[in-house]
């Protein structure tokens, strides 16, 4: 065989991996604050309205619940277990800011100031959304996953460009992260460091699968590296680390650095929704170890080791969020008023020949029922 | 027309400082049908801007874009590369202000090259205009000469509607030979237009397939028919008014598209007209179509694609007599 002459390759172009912004790998264990000494440095009177919070939003979600029973609400999907990471969302907010939550995240609608009534308006079924998002800066909740998220990138973008102080600040649950759209808003925020957070609620399960069943990540917080933008790993159920971390990542976004994606590590302690049965997928043990993690029992326990907390204020917050879910029942209890006019209404901005004809329609077969109806009751009074 | 559609984009720019173009090379390259050509050189970056490669995420985040009161301008690439982004369109495009109750409407326009003709490997040729048909919320728009395409474009970006405007790439060369002293008017959505007037039947169509049309009916006079053609140039909302008018005048009728026939655009036309003029009709209203086959490889799509032969033998067809 012919000997090969002996070449030197030319060496490639140089290429380094880009340091800029540095890798920023996230914490190895959820970051704690109650308990702690860090603790102590919390302003108390945000403990105390965290804790307001959190007892009002636990009633909130029991209330939705019972609401679903009477038939009330078409289907609720509870964050009983959440609450401390739907209530720091809401509260780390200016009123500038924007919040996008997913469907589960009525409470953090609710405790950014919504109409409890309107905010429920998705689940009841009288309309999608109830409210007028540029009002209160929230995005209608979102029932495709994930979907939301680009929306989030592409509002605080524009604000940017506007020159406006905004923050979008975008919700999502840990089987939303396996969608195309996480990962698209991801990139699309890193790249235009869009002044956006990215708060995904790790509550263990996408209705019955769970977290090792959807990502071999080591957490959902590593993603953030990939993307470029720091990813924090907090624990949810601890509210003043939730307020803690969502605080320092809303500035960081704030200040014109870009995008933070922050996992709380929590768990959901009712079924997916009022619908579902979670028995089939998880054990009693599970959910009893993660009740004594509750997020109002370690602030409460915080407060009351620190003697902040006593019967007398335990029982007015209680007192509180049972006065604002008597509102709620008394008023989710009136049958919604509905023109089935509006079905047409809201298509385009002016309504299409196509959309008059059969609006039309509708009229006549309305009138009809209404003449019978009127019959009847003619006939009945008789 | 690809100037005429460049004119357009960049007079909407310079009249209305809301207005943003987003997407895939629409920067320094000015989009690879050069569409955009020139545009950031005068309107910087944050005005036209190279997105990441993400069809989604390019419609995802100009949804949120218009929320905060910008009319986003995106372009998709090409036909079968919207795709990935339906789920944008489908689920929140289409829907925000419906959902909303009219409260946040979105004003934004999604510009697709389509259709075929030109020689392009597959997913670069379909005809994708069935599906934004079907998806209620939208506008669906397609321009056939030099002078819609300015004019539709403009009203396509003025409108508080989201707007799917389709172009058909394969008249971006076309300096129009058969009207070219239109005005660049600028029309409301909606309208559709008699370029040719004639009495024996009438051919409706749009986009690509409007100057075939054109041809058949010149060819036509040799067989002395006088073919009558209808440009829709919206298909949503759709201007049954113009149609049933001229086939009430003619009493036949031919829908010619370049997408299938099943399940296509062609069926939901023939049935309005049919619906409406069935008393004038001296015949079924027949249809021209492309095959319901997955768009054909570049050496085999001039089969696929209506040509006037197939168009008169359609009217040939028009003839009808009850036996
Ligand atoms: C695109 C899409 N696919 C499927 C569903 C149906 N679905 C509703 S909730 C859910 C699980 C979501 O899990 P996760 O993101 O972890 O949020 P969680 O419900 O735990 O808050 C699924 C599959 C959906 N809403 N959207």
């Amino acid at each position: 065989m012919e000997q090969r002459e002996a070449y030197q390759p030319t060496p490639p172009p140089a290429w380094k991996p880009r340091t800029d912004p540095a890798p920023l790998l996230p914490d190895a264990e959820p970051h704690r604050v109650l308990g702690t000494e860090a603790a102590g440095k919390v302003d108390q009177g945000l403990l105390l309205r965290l804790y307001e919070e959190l007892v009002r939003g636990r009633r909130y979600n029991a209330q939705a619940t019972a609401l679903t029973k009477q038939g009330r609400l078409a289907v609720y999907p509870s964050s009983t277990g959440q609450e401390a990471a739907e209530v720091a969302a809401a509260l780390v907010l200016q009123e500038q800011d924007w919040l996008f939550p997913s469907y589960r995240d009525t409470l953090a609608a609710v405790a950014r100031g919504l109409d409890p009534v309107q905010a429920l308006t998705l689940l009841r079924g009288d309309w999608h959304t109830g409210y007028d998002p540029r009002e209160h800066r929230v995005a209608p909740l979102s029932t495709p996953l994930a979907t939301q998220l680009p929306h989030a990138v592409g509002l605080a973008h524009a604000a940017r460009l506007k020159g406006d102080d905004v923050v979008a600040l975008a919700m999502v649950g840990d089987g939303g992260t396996s969608e195309g759209d996480f990962h698209e808003a991801l990139n699309f925020a890193a790249v235009w460091k869009a002044p956006v957070v990215f708060l995904v609620q790790n509550n263990g399960f996408a209705i019955s699968v769970p977290l090792a069943k959807q990502t071999a990540a080591p957490s959902l917080a590593h993603k953030a590296v990939g993307y470029g933008m720091p990813g924090r790993l907090v624990d949810g159920n601890d509210a003043a680390a939730m307020h803690e971390v969502l605080s320092k990542a809303v500035q960081h976004a704030r200040a014109g650095s870009g995008p933070v994606l922050v996992e709380a590590v929590t768990y959901r302690l009712e079924a997916h929704t009022n619908a579902d049965d979670a028995t089939r997928y998880r054990g009693d043990a599970e959910v009893e170890a993660w009740r004594a993690h509750d997020p109002i029992k370690l602030l409460e326990r915080e407060l009351t080791e620190r003697g902040l907390l006593d019967e007398d204020r335990i029982q007015r917050a209680h007192d509180a969020a049972e006065e604002m879910a008597a509102d709620l029942r008394a008023r989710m209890n009136q049958d919604p008023v509905l023109d089935p006019m509006d079905l047409f209404t809201h298509v385009y901005a002016e309504q299409t020949t196509q959309l008059r004809e059969q609006a039309a329609l509708l009229r006549a077969e309305l009138d009809a029922e209404n003449a019978e109806h009127a019959e009847n009751d003619a006939e009945a009074e008789q | 027309m690809a100037q005429a559609l460049q004119r357009a984009l960049h007079d909407s720019l310079a009249d209305d400082p809301s207005v943003h173009i987003m997407g895939e090379d629409v920067g320094a390259l000015g989009g690879v049908f050069r569409i955009t050509d020139g545009l950031v050189k005068e309107f910087g970056e944050d005005r036209v801007t190279d997105t990441p490669l993400a069809e989604a995420g390019i419609l995802g985040t100009a949804v949120g874009m218009a929320m905060y009161g910008l009319r986003p301008v995106v372009e998709m690439q090409f036909d079968a590369f919207a795709y990935p982004a339906f789920e944008q369109l489908i689920s929140h495009v289409a829907k925000m202000r419906n959902r909303t109750r009219g409260a946040m409407p979105l004003p934004l326009t999604i510009r697709v090259p389509y259709g075929g003709g030109i020689g392009g490997v597959e997913h670069h040729s379909d005809s994708s205009e069935a599906y934004y048909m079907a998806t209620p919320g939208l506008h669906v728009v397609t321009p056939a000469t030099v002078a819609d395409a300015y004019g539709l474009l403009r009203a396509s970006i003025a409108s508080d509607d989201p707007v799917v405007f389709l172009e058909p790439k394969r008249l971006y060369w076309a300096k129009d030979s058969w009207n070219p002293a239109e005005p660049m008017a600028v029309d409301p959505i909606g309208k559709a237009v008699v370029r040719r007037t004639g009495r024996s039947a009438t051919l409706i169509t749009y986009g690509p397939s409007v100057p075939v049309c054109m041809e058949a009916a010149e060819a036509a006079q040799a067989e002395g028919w006088e073919l009558e053609v209808v440009d829709l140039r919206s298909l949503v909302p759709f201007d049954d008014e113009t149609v049933a008018a001229s086939v009430r005048r003619t009493g036949r009728a031919v829908v010619v598209h370049e997408s299938g026939g099943f399940g296509g655009p062609g069926g939901e036309i023939a049935a309005r007209v049919t619906e409406r003029c069935f008393h004038h009709l001296e015949a079924p209203v027949l249809r021209v179509a492309g095959f319901d086959i997955p768009y054909p490889p570049p050496m085999l799509e001039r089969h696929h694609l209506p040509g006037v032969d197939r168009i008169l033998d359609a009217v040939a067809r028009l003839q009808w007599e009850a036996s």
